[in-house]
């Protein structure tokens, strides 16, 4: 009764009530307490990520102020520790001197941008892809198989650092757009390009079982639509997995993003992304190693809350997982 | 079972070939004109139509990419009369930034990068597989939560920041590996500087795979612990020692295998980062320079190369694949 009250489900006296799948995922979800922890630093990150003009206006911080009474002539910050005080909470950006916490926070909307719109894209083709293949086998999932197969098969990082110039300057060419917004849009496009064939193969599974079940016959046996079962029918039942490898592919983009702009591929200066501010770092290690530090271990920490929120998802969505 | 290999060597030798078709026309209809390409500051309208047919590039493009693949067996050769020279087989083409056949570049650095991956590998295997079989035989114990913090810890840490941290902590500041400034040596001339060389990078690469499979050897064994014939084994009064190794293990390397196969893919990506992080003259960071200065040539060669590497390797895999579980033979 306490429960059904706690989770706003109406009910007289006496009833008794029954819990759909989606309302004991969420009570297991609850009970983990690393997951819920994690979940709320990650909403917390997004947030500050999503309101960073707003935040670095309260605090007080400028991304792209110059702050060169503060560093001294080879570009070190003169006060200790990196030059941390109340009007710089992270210290300065070794070089130049701007704000590394409001760099960071600037930083990661560019990160999240594209972690998250690869993101959204795989899963819209790998679902596609993978409803189609498992729903009307035959001929199709052959052809459709093969594809994610070969694509499987291409050493992905690889052709995505090797087509990285050539294919922004086509963007930049055919006009879709330029400079730092090409290499977004070739980043999003071949991160989704070749990731979503992993995803496409899970659901192609998972449909291939779902459209045996009972319901989906006796839907088909009233007569309803291919449209209908597709879409009232299998999709709801997907979404344990969708989320699932939402989670745990948001924090993989976001290090993605990182490491292509790191190895200098990806968005370039003077635009700030965590990979930019994490390759400056390697420059002024030796004298400075708290910047290296501080944005390294932002960026671990974002990504290990995601995955712990992937984690304890996981074991929420899974009727099997013990708990 | 030979039915079996060679029915995938041919799916195999497909794919290479397919996959070399699409590199090769994707670079080859970029918007790059790659004779001009080819020749530096002093550069003439003549000295590029030379070089455009020099190279092959005045031919239309099925022609020059048959001429690539001629090339691999057959070698290939460049110009004509006192200015011809000669790739002898296998000859992936000729590079304008640093005057050579591409082959003696490979030759160079593929012996850098094999023996990273191979490092590489060993270490992520013996690890993920060690730790998630004494986790899942202890489990909810200790050791079982101390391997958990490892795979937390593991897979949240990108490659570049490890590699970063090694580089950073471990040989500038507290000079525990010292900073390997000769280059390569092979392991026969002199080991101690061969594994000075490689131990970080290695660990480097293997830390977020070993991470990986830990997670999934533990559950994998968990699930395979709970099956019928495991209970038989032990009312058999088998040693819990066999039961581990020989009954439980065989079951769970089927799907750990397999799974290796799709990893070393990214594998190979992540020796790009772990090369360039380390200065290694290997594969990935020569390919990564050869972006940087649009030499082409290479580019196209290390991707088909790679991309063999990783189809070869699933075809190895597959056939190993065939030896630990018979009923993936019969189909």
């Amino acid at each position: 009764m306490a429960l059904a009250k706690k989770l706003g489900v109406a009910t007289k006296a006496g009833e008794i009530t029954s819990r759909s799948p989606r309302q004991i995922a969420w009570m297991r979800f609850k009970r983990n307490k690393v997951g819920m922890v994690a979940a709320w630093v990650s909403i917390i990150i997004l947030m500050l990520s999503l309101f960073a003009p707003l935040v670095c206006k309260v605090l007080g911080i400028n991304p792209d102020e110059l702050n060169l009474d503060l560093i001294d002539s080879s570009g070190i910050p003169t006060l200790p520790n990196g030059g941390i005080s109340l009007e710089h909470p992270l210290g300065l950006t070794p070089g130049i001197g701007r704000d590394l916490l409001a760099n960071l926070l600037y930083g990661s909307r560019i990160s999240f941008t594209v972690a998250i719109l690869t993101t959204s894209m795989t899963l819209f083709i790998g679902l596609i892809v993978g409803i189609v293949g498992g729903y009307f086998r035959g001929r199709i999932d052959d052809y459709l198989g093969r594809f994610t197969d070969f694509l499987l098969a291409f050493p992905a990082f690889f052709m995505i650092v090797a087509l990285s110039d050539p294919m922004v300057a086509r963007i930049q060419d055919i006009g879709l757009a330029q400079g730092n917004s090409a290499r977004i849009v070739f980043l999003i496009f071949f991160l989704s390009f070749f990731g979503w064939p992993g995803f496409s193969r899970l659901v192609r599974s998972q449909v291939l079982s779902l459209r045996e079940r009972d319901f989906v016959t006796a839907a088909q046996a009233m007569g309803a639509s291919r449209r209908r079962i597709i879409f009232k029918e299998l999709m709801p039942n997907l979404w344990a997995p969708v989320i699932v490898v939402v989670s745990l592919s948001l924090p993989g983009y976001l290090a993605a993003e990182a490491v292509f702009s790191f190895l200098g591929i990806g968005i370039q200066a003077p635009a700030t992304t965590w990979g930019i501010l994490l390759d400056n770092s390697r420059r002024f290690v030796t004298v400075y190693p708290n910047f290296f530090l501080i944005v390294a271990g932002s960026l671990v920490l974002v990504v290990l809350a995601f995955n712990l929120v992937g984690d304890a998802l996981r074991d929420a969505l899974d009727p099997r997982s013990e708990r | 079972m030979p039915r079996f290999i060679l029915r995938r060597a041919y799916f195999a030798t497909l794919t290479i070939l397919l996959v070399s078709i699409v590199v090769y026309g994707v670079f080859s209809l970029l918007p790059f004109d790659p004779a001009a390409l080819t020749c530096g500051q002093k550069c003439t309208p003549a000295i590029v139509e030379a070089n455009r047919v020099k190279l092959g590039f005045d031919k239309p493009l099925w022609e020059q990419y048959w001429l690539f693949l001629s090339g691999i067996f057959l070698g290939r050769t460049y110009g004509a009369g006192s200015a011809e020279f000669t790739c002898p087989a296998p000859s992936f083409g000729y590079s304008f930034n640093e005057n050579t056949c591409v082959t003696d570049m490979l030759k160079e650095a593929l012996p850098v990068t094999i023996n990273l991956a191979i490092g590489a590998f060993v270490i992520w295997m013996v690890v993920g597989v060690g730790l998630g079989l004494i986790a899942a035989k202890f489990r909810g114990r200790y050791p079982d939560t101390l391997s958990s913090v490892f795979v937390l810890l593991g897979t949240s840490l990108p490659t570049f920041v490890t590699g970063l941290f090694f580089l950073i902590y471990v040989t500038i500041k507290w000079k525990i590996v010292p900073l390997s400034l000769s280059g390569y040596v092979s392991v026969f001339d002199d080991p101690v500087r061969y594994f000075q060389y490689f131990i970080l990078p290695w660990l480097t690469l293997a830390i977020l795979y070993a991470a990986f499979y830990t997670r999934f050897t533990r559950a994998t064994v968990l699930e395979t612990l709970g099956e019928d014939y495991i209970r038989t084994a032990r009312a058999k009064g088998l040693s819990e020692k066999t039961v581990l190794l020989k009954h439980t293990m065989r079951a769970a390397l089927a799907p750990i295998t397999t799974s290796a196969s799709l990893d070393i893919a990214g594998l190979i990506g992540g020796a790009i980062i772990t090369e360039s992080i380390f200065n290694l003259a290997g594969l990935g960071r020569m390919t990564l320079q050869s972006v940087y200065e649009f030499d082409l040539s290479v580019v196209v060669a290390t991707t088909i190369l790679a991309a063999t590497v990783v189809i070869s390797m699933n075809l190895i895999v597959d056939i190993a694949y065939g030896y630990l579980d018979p009923r993936v033979r019969v189909k």
